[in-house]
């Protein structure tokens, strides 16, 4: 028996721009980037009872084959160097989500020496997530925040090009 | 072998080297600075004191005093007891001797004193810093050390939201 004939007989029509976004958000891999404690809530997010693999997200321990950083923790100066080279390695398009107070404001430690007040300094970040650590409900609602966000993008459309066509028009 | 009776054996046995013994919890035993490795060979090696194990090496800083200290937490598995060393080095140019020859978990520590306050050991195999990167300036447990404002670029400032 073919495929084909396994094919339920009706049509479904939607946007490219839609299609595509579902397909990325529905598969949004995530790099490991445990810096402190709020790692050990991270994998409570990726174990059985939150499930972060039921939004399509699961951990990678390359930054080649993700999509997604998640900063999970305090982070140095000495690592915030490291993390922007992270950052640059992973392949476009790409999001962060900066977890907990510490890679969102330095938080506890933001007086130290040695550590980088909060991880937008070094690289762009798209969702915070607010804890001391973050449960893994308001980690998993950061990552549903962050898939939102991805429904609302346009590829079609070149930027600037929107504003070009309402000019002429 | 309790605090007092350490003291008293290394007074006998070193004489000028040994300063004073402190009072407060935890006893400590005063050493000049050229003495330590002779010191701590000595407490690892003889048969009744044995301490085999350096839990503990740390360093303070004191400007009032214009020194630093270096505190030596030594324990005996075999024996049992415990001793608190102190060495007060020059703020201006601490210089020590290694004491990684008695005890290679010295390489460890003495590298995070290095790093963070400065205190260059002679004699030490591998002298870097530790927690902090390589191009990092200063000695951020100095009492006067002045944090920059930036690093590599990242300012080390976070504007209030209020």
């Amino acid at each position: 028996m073919s495929l084909l004939n396994t094919m339920p007989e009706f049509t479904v029509t939607t946007k490219v721009d839609e299609m595509l976004n579902w397909t990325r958000k529905s598969s949004l891999w995530y790099m490991l980037f445990g810096l402190a404690c709020c790692a050990i809530e991270m994998m409570q997010t990726g174990g059985p009872r939150a499930d972060l693999d039921r939004f399509g997200a699961v951990p990678r321990a390359t930054p080649r084959q993700s999509d997604l950083m998640i900063v999970a923790g305090t982070l140095t100066l000495k690592m915030a160097l490291r993390t922007k080279v992270l950052y640059d390695q992973m392949p476009d398009p790409k999001y962060v989500i900066s977890m907990g107070s510490c890679s969102n404001c330095g938080g506890l430690f933001q007086l130290a020496y040695s550590v980088c007040d909060g991880v937008d300094k070094v690289i762009p970040v798209d969702v915070y997530v607010p804890g001391c650590p973050p449960r893994p409900e308001s980690l998993t609602e950061g990552l549903l925040k962050l898939q939102e966000k991805m429904m609302q993008e346009k590829w079609l459309v070149r930027r600037g090009e929107e504003e070009r066509i309402a000019a002429e028009a | 072998m309790d605090a007092p009776a350490l003291h008293q054996r290394l007074k006998e046995r070193f004489g000028e080297a040994i300063g004073v013994l402190e009072s407060g919890m935890d006893r400590a035993i005063r050493v000049q600075p050229a003495a330590i490795v002779d010191v701590c060979r000595f407490l690892k090696t003889e048969p009744d004191l044995a301490f085999d194990c350096l839990s503990n090496q740390s360093g303070v800083d004191y400007p009032a005093r214009n020194e630093i200290e270096v505190v030596y937490h030594l324990f005996s598995y075999r024996l049992r007891h415990a001793c608190v060393l102190k060495v007060g080095v020059s703020r201006d140019d601490p210089a020590l001797a290694s004491v990684a020859p008695v005890w290679r978990t010295a390489i460890w520590q003495e590298r995070e004193i290095f790093d963070l306050l400065g205190v260059v050991f002679a004699g030490h195999p591998d002298l870097r810093r530790i927690l902090l990167p390589e191009d990092w300036v200063g000695h951020p447990l100095r009492k006067d050390f002045v944090e920059p404002t930036e690093y590599h670029g990242i300012s080390t400032k976070r504007e209030s939201m209020l």
